[in-house]
């Protein structure tokens, strides 16, 4: 009985407004947005606990399966790394760490991060739940698809878990997997670790590959009306790119993995070259380790940006909406986003300036790396922009917005120093390295992960996450953050490597010995402040304020969506009409602070929108 | 396709209508069907793999210092008395060639909703692959039983086999799949669940004949790789 009685309160609600909205009274030809050219999409909708839960179909529920095996698999690599800090800050302290072990942490670490969180996380995670409902479309254009793509990671975290428990347990040749050592007797895993790190990857790619082409479709084929490409919100053009690097770059991986699985099962030799071990010239022979740096990087480096224009676009929504003020040069950040991302697939060899290459060709990946400055500093120009004199709510997102701006910069200018090979030379494979990687693509996206994680908690579970929790996980972050890859900076300048076990008694390295307990303590701290949230969530999902419909008072159309949480289908009987771009916020002469993108222009005639 | 119509929608000619559907709403390429939008998508993404790994295989070529086999001797074949290169490959894409057409008529035939034409040609084009595979198999145990290995090659450098049966197996992987899905979509054609729409077992989503030309989009991306696997290994 209640139900109905909402429903009709709804329509009468639409209809009032429909019929008093503007100046004039009758709609004008403003209004007008062409019909529908595609017939409402065909929704199977589950019944059972399994097709509404398990093997679900409905983007935000695999979004949110992605989001939290993501975290799952992330928190695995969080606890690698109190491992690998423990052997650094105190070295000898547990007795259960060998080198072998610490170079599987290493590794493991490094690929749980990258690939298995990260990428996971914002276009499996934020990528399924927010792309049909940004655009305006009913779910992903192909849900079944979406589904084995859900499933299919799933069965790759579990044969890179596997990797854990056989014998000789998972590789230990480093996240970048180079050849010959990756496979030969001697690394830690040289046998299954590798093999099932390969296999894993490829499922990965496999799954990806499937998630992708629907992400990809559903934003070039199925906006609802009147939603441009250049009306939607930033958030699903970081996406989409994103997307587009991925199914270009992951091919390199996936011939790599597949290459190097044979050289490791049947004995090929495409990365081998001749070797001789103990005096004895082994089997193999001829091969290019070279050119599995290549397939990597042509991947890894487009995978950086997978990950961090995801984070852009995300940025670019949140401050935009907490700073009250449209985003400063929507157009150019468009066009910055796609402009990196094409540009990423120029410079991958600037991972390989010790690799022995012509000085040419590295001074080629010089400039070009040199050249994505460019629309990046545009970029962050702009979200200074949008705060500059905004009216900003200095909330726990806002916080995590200003948090970024700067690890992102400080991340960036080491970036600068690492892209000219002279300068690189001497740094490279120092913690300082370390320290510019994890400060631009660790803890820069990981604080918009948490911002987005605080905005759209309340239209996931229909509540607000406790902003005091919230304030107290920020500044741990932030400052412990800070407390770890500032120092390393300095350790890579006095000539600490990455990647060794132990320094034993190294005499220029004393200065090093404080500074590692030191990170090493901030870590654990930092660490542990990341369950400061997960403890939030749990307490908001039942106790929390009720966040009801728009809480924060943004344009885009994920917030207009009839039912919070939204429901399968997203919308009702009636999708969307969009009219606007996501971002008029503050508008002169306008009633309230925001017009959301579906407010027709008759309503608002009398204020100083712009044409968009 | 100039015969689309879309309400309420003009076209233009040229490069000026291509900025102003991308700049439309709704859809970026007007009236194309989401799955043919998908697998062209999918394509470009295979694409890659392929160039990758032909890439890899030139960079393999180019730098072992061991003597590359020579392709007309190592494929040749020997017919009656005569030694004859490259006969079976020869054959092998002209099948597969030959299968591409077949298929653009089934593509045809379907639209026209003439069922019968559809599902035979399908057919056709199905046996043609699965004559691909079953050659590729003779030729593969032809090496095989000569001495050629992914790890070894009496006739030379050792990557020969490697990419030899790494590519091709690759390649010959994407045929039998293809292979598969074209005996399933005769089966659909022919039981009429194009016709009448029913629903697919695993999707749900209603049947159309759009979806032979998917298939066909795929068909016909297998067939160029292959020209090009040819070009790279029995021409270079």
């Amino acid at each position: 009985m209640s139900e109905d009685f909402n429903d009709n309160k709804t329509i009468q609600a639409q209809s009032s407004e429909a019929i008093s909205g503007g100046g004039s009274g009758i709609a004008s030809d403003a209004d007008y947005v062409r019909p529908a050219e595609v017939a409402d999409q065909d929704l199977y909708h589950g019944h059972s606990f399994i097709t509404k839960w398990i093997f679900c179909q409905d983007a935000k529920v695999i979004g949110v399966q992605y989001f939290l095996l993501a975290t799952f698999t992330g928190i695995i690599g969080l606890i690698l790394s109190w491992l690998m800090r423990l052997q650094l800050g105190f070295p000898e302290l547990v007795p259960f760490m060998t080198a072998e072990h610490y170079y599987q942490f290493v590794t493991m670490h490094g690929m749980i991060m990258v690939v298995y969180f990260l990428t996971a996380l914002f276009l499996g995670g934020f990528g399924n739940y927010l792309i049909p409902l940004m655009v305006g479309a009913r779910d992903m254009v192909f849900p079944y698809l979406n589904m084995v793509s859900f499933w299919s990671f799933f069965v790759a975290v579990g044969v890179l878990l596997a990797s854990f428990f056989v014998p000789g347990g998972p590789t230990g040749s480093g996240w970048t997997l180079y050849p010959p050592q990756a496979i030969l007797e001697g690394t830690p895993g040289s046998g299954w670790g590798i093999m099932l790190m390969c296999i894993s990857l490829i499922l990965f790619v496999a799954g990806f590959t499937m998630g992708g082409l629907n992400y990809l479709i559903t934003v070039l084929q199925a906006r609802t009306r009147g939603m441009t490409l250049m009306r939607m919100p930033l958030t699903v053009w970081g996406i989409f790119t994103a997307t587009v690097l991925a199914m270009l770059a992951f091919p390199a991986l996936l011939v790599g993995a597949l290459m190097m699985s044979l050289d490791n099962v049947l004995g090929t030799s495409f990365f081998m070259p001749t070797i001789l071990k103990a005096g004895e010239v082994l089997e193999y022979g001829g091969g290019s380790p070279i050119l599995f740096q290549h397939l990597f990087w042509f991947f890894g480096h487009p995978e950086v940006y997978i990950v961090a224009l995801p984070a852009f676009g995300i940025i670019s929504d949140l401050i935009s909406v907490h700073a009250r003020k449209n985003i400063f040069g929507y157009r150019m950040m468009v066009w910055a986003i796609v402009g990196i991302g094409a540009l990423s697939f120029f410079v991958w060899a600037h991972h390989m300036y010790v690799s022995g290459m012509n000085p040419w060709f590295g001074f080629f990946f010089a400039t070009t790396t040199l050249i994505i400055a460019v629309p990046t500093a545009m970029k962050v120009y702009n979200w200074i922009l949008t705060l500059w004199r905004g009216n900003i709510r200095l909330n726990t997102v806002m916080l995590w917005c200003l948090g970024f701006i700067v690890t992102f910069v400080n991340g960036g200018i080491t970036g600068i120093f690492l892209g000219n090979v002279s300068v690189d030379v001497p740094l490279s494979d120092t913690y300082f390295v370390i320290a510019h990687f994890h400060m631009v693509m660790g803890i820069a996206p990981l604080m918009v992960i948490m911002g987005a994680v605080y905005h759209w908690f309340p239209l996931v579970a229909g509540r607000f996450l406790d902003e005091k929790l919230g304030k107290w996980h920020f500044w741990l972050t932030f400052l412990g953050a800070y407390s770890i890859y500032f120092p390393m900076h300095y350790l890579g300048f006095i000539g600490v490597p990455r990647r060794y076990f132990e320094m034993y008694d190294s005499p220029y390295i004393t200065s090093a010995v404080g500074m590692n307990e030191f990170i090493s303590l901030a870590a654990f701290i930092v660490g542990a402040a990341q369950f400061i949230l997960i403890y939030n969530i749990i307490k908001t999902l039942k106790t929390g304020k009720p966040a009801g419909h728009n809480p924060w008072q943004a344009c885009s159309l994920e917030w207009l969506t009839p039912s919070v949480p939204p429901e399968h289908g997203n919308w009702g009987d009636r999708l969307p009409t969009v009219h606007r771009w996501a971002y008029d916020f503050s508008v002169p002469g306008a009633k309230e602070d925001f017009i959301t993108q579906t407010t027709p222009p008759s309503e608002v005639a009398h204020t100083k929108v712009e044409k968009t | 396709m100039s015969d689309i119509k879309i309400e309420g929608y003009e076209f233009k000619p040229g490069f000026k209508g291509m900025a102003k559907d991308t700049g439309s709403d709704q859809t970026m390429f007007k009236g194309v069907h989401w799955g043919k939008a998908m697998m062209w998508i999918f394509l470009l993404s295979d694409t890659f793999i392929f160039s990758c790994f032909l890439i890899s295989y030139m960079k393999g070529r180019g730098s072992t210092i061991i003597d590359w086999p020579n392709p007309s001797e190592v494929f040749g074949l020997h017919v009656f008395g005569v030694d004859v290169p490259l006969l079976l490959i020869a054959i092998m894409t002209f099948v597969l060639i030959t299968s591409s057409g077949t298929m653009a008529l089934a593509v045809k035939y379907g639209y026209e909703k003439n069922k019968k034409m559809c599902g035979w040609l399908i057919l056709a084009t199905a046996i043609g692959g699965l004559t691909f595979v079953g050659m590729q198999a003779f030729e593969w145990s032809k090496l095989i039983h000569e001495g050629v290995r992914p790890w070894e090659n009496p006739f030379g450098a050792p990557q020969f086999g490697s990419f030899f049966f790494m590519i091709t197996g690759f390649h010959g992987t994407h045929v039998s799949i293809g292979v598969i899905f074209l005996f399933i979509y005769a089966y659909k054609t022919f039981a009429g669940h194009y016709d009448e729409g029913k629903r697919g077992w695993f999707t749900s989503m209603k049947g159309d004949y759009v979806e032979i030309e998917i298939l066909g989009l795929y068909w016909h991306f297998v067939d160029l790789v292959w020209v090009f696997i040819f070009a790279f290994f029995y021409l270079w």
